[in-house]
């Protein structure tokens, strides 16, 4: 931390993402949706069509110059997400087509290599869809049982009751570092030492972590870690999987085809090494180097002061629902990335979703794809308004001004 | 039991809601709307009668009586509501095929078309697509029940 406050220059960062300068009918744009998909700086965008434009080419392939220069920002982007999460080397890297996409290809690798009839998979109340449902397929094909670590009602996660369920039956730890409804930042790295401790397999999902802070997963020690690009101002339809080597070459591949072989006979198919082994077909080669330029952008910036934006917007926002007549928030761990989560006494989230929508302010309202986290807390759903650095106070305010007017609406 | 057409109550809606000024009335309205329908008998909401979207969830029941069909729903979220008590006033007291084949122009003409967009918000567009599949259902049912009275 620095001895003055850091700031950030808003003007110029929102110049970035051309986005954000737009009506929506009569209102300006007030993006609060950015746990469900950040917006993309042009540096990202121009990436995209500069690829297009002036050296697509299949890569890993093909003695030509487009070909060449393809795998070589492929490649360079590679090395790039290696250092953003100072993996230890760039082939621990794999491109995915998301956080989903990663947890499908450990999920259903280990039911097929290592999961036994009767070994627990232990993950946490507050799982995305994506960090629940594989593992329970994991689960059918290999006889593994699901076990859940329960959240407690300010939404953190229940330590005590994690300390009895994780045991040497624990095959597999898997949870969310940041929870994309709640908010909650996890006690990622001591929940995995204690699961290592009993010979568990970790994996962690930090899709909602990256946009936000640095992820060292060297310090964290996870043996998995999944994430998405376009929640950390890259592209959609790529994301990564990142695993301690032994780990993904222990780990069968996901998808054969093209790319991942290293010799093919009709007898038999080696296959090819880390990372490709688990990239079958063409990768997605323009996204994949525009994430490479999501991480440049995200470096560019002055870490510290994103975080202390960040957190500022976070407390305004909490003030702001605390302070209105019959709003509680769902989500009040000590720990919290700038989430905010709540539900009305009298408004159906869903109804203080479309009138909000009618004032131009994107929020995410529903289940979030946490069902049986809504279900914990006994509500349909809840309004989620999830901030990023580009977000002001000014635009906290004018949403405080225009959620009063739609509670009005409502009673 | 309705003696106007279903493009008829479509016309007076829209002509309706050309009162309104701005969305804000539009959606007072639909949130009046949406306050006075009758709630739904609670054994009516049962699973089997659940249209479920990722925002709210809607409970929808129709009778077939003397060759027409009649609907009654409900939801947990108000706007919801009010826009299915919209569809019923259109739909509700006609003939199975009428229901199948209407053209809904009214939603576009007032405003709504974003309810029916393809997100999984508010099961709107699960719900048009149910009324008109129990039009059609009870259209076949009292087809073969023309048959075997012959």
């Amino acid at each position: 931390m620095g001895e003055q406050t850091q700031t950030l220059d808003l003007v110029s960062i929102r110049n970035d993402f051309p986005i954000l300068n737009q009506k929506i009918g009569k209102h300006p744009l007030i993006y609060f949706d950015n746990g469900a998909t950040t917006q993309k700086p042009l540096s990202v965008i121009q990436s995209i069509e500069n690829y297009y434009k002036t050296f697509n080419a299949n890569i890993h392939r093909g003695a030509h110059f487009l070909a060449d220069k393809g795998t070589t920002a492929f490649e360079g982007s590679r090395e790039k997400l290696k250092n953003f999460i100072n993996a230890e080397t760039a082939e621990q890297v794999i491109f995915t087509k998301g956080t989903t996409e990663s947890f499908n290809i450990v999920a259903s690798g280990l039911a097929k290599s290592y999961l036994k009839a009767g070994d627990e998979i232990l993950i946490t109340g507050m799982e995305h869809h994506a960090n629940i449902v594989p593992w329970q397929m994991a689960c059918e094909t290999s006889g593994a049982i699901l076990k859940v670590i329960p959240v407690l009602e300010n939404g953190e996660l229940d330590m005590e009751s994690a300390e009895k369920l994780l045991s040497e039956k624990t095959k597999v730890l898997s949870f969310v570092y940041v929870s994309n409804s709640l908010g909650t930042i996890n006690p990622a790295k001591e929940l995995i030492q204690k699961a290592q401790k009993l010979g568990a397999l970790t994996m962690l999902d930090c899709a909602q972590a990256v946009g936000h802070f640095a992820v060292d997963v060297q310090d964290l020690g996870a043996d998995f870690i999944a994430f998405s690009g376009h929640k950390m101002f890259g592209p959609t339809g790529i994301g990564i999987l990142y695993g301690k080597k032994n780990q993904l070459e222990n780990l069968p591949p996901f998808q054969g085809g093209g790319e991942m072989i290293k010799e093919v006979t009709f007898e038999k198919t080696t296959y090819n090494e880390l990372p490709f082994k688990f990239e079958a077909g063409t990768p997605n080669i323009a996204d994949g180097i525009a994430l490479g330029t999501a991480v440049d952008y995200i470096q560019s910036l002055d870490r510290q002061a994103v975080e202390a934006h960040e957190l500022e917007l976070l407390q305004l926002a909490t003030n702001i629902i605390e302070n209105k007549a019959g709003l509680r928030i769902i989500g009040t761990a000590t720990h919290k990335s700038s989430v905010v989560s709540f539900v009305s006494d009298h408004a159906h989230p869903s109804d203080l979703g479309t009138l909000l929508d009618q004032y131009g302010i994107a929020v995410r309202t529903g289940h979030h794809c946490c069902q049986p986290l809504m279900r914990r807390f006994e509500i349909p759903g809840t309004v989620r308004i999830s901030l990023s650095f580009y977000n002001t106070k000014e635009e906290l305010n004018a949403f405080s001004g225009h959620l009063d007017k739609v509670l009005g609406m409502l009673s | 039991m309705s003696t106007k057409s279903i493009a008829e109550i479509q016309n007076e809606i829209v002509e309706e809601f050309e009162l309104f000024d701005d969305w804000t009335d539009r959606y007072e309205y639909i949130i009046d709307l949406g306050k006075k329908n009758p709630p739904l008998p609670e054994k009516f909401k049962v699973e089997d009668n659940i249209i479920k979207g990722c925002q709210s969830q809607v409970w929808l029941v129709s009778t077939f009586e003397n060759g027409l069909v009649h609907f009654q729903a409900d939801s947990d979220a108000i706007i919801v509501k009010g826009l299915v008590g919209l569809l019923i006033r259109v739909l509700s007291g006609h003939k199975p095929e009428e229901i199948s084949s209407a053209d809904l122009f009214f939603i576009d003409k007032i405003g709504m078309t974003s309810h029916l967009a393809q997100t999984r918000s508010n099961g709107l567009l699960s719900m048009v697509k149910q009324m008109k599949f129990y039009g059609l259902a009870y259209g076949t049912q009292s087809n073969k029940d023309l048959q075997t009275e012959q």
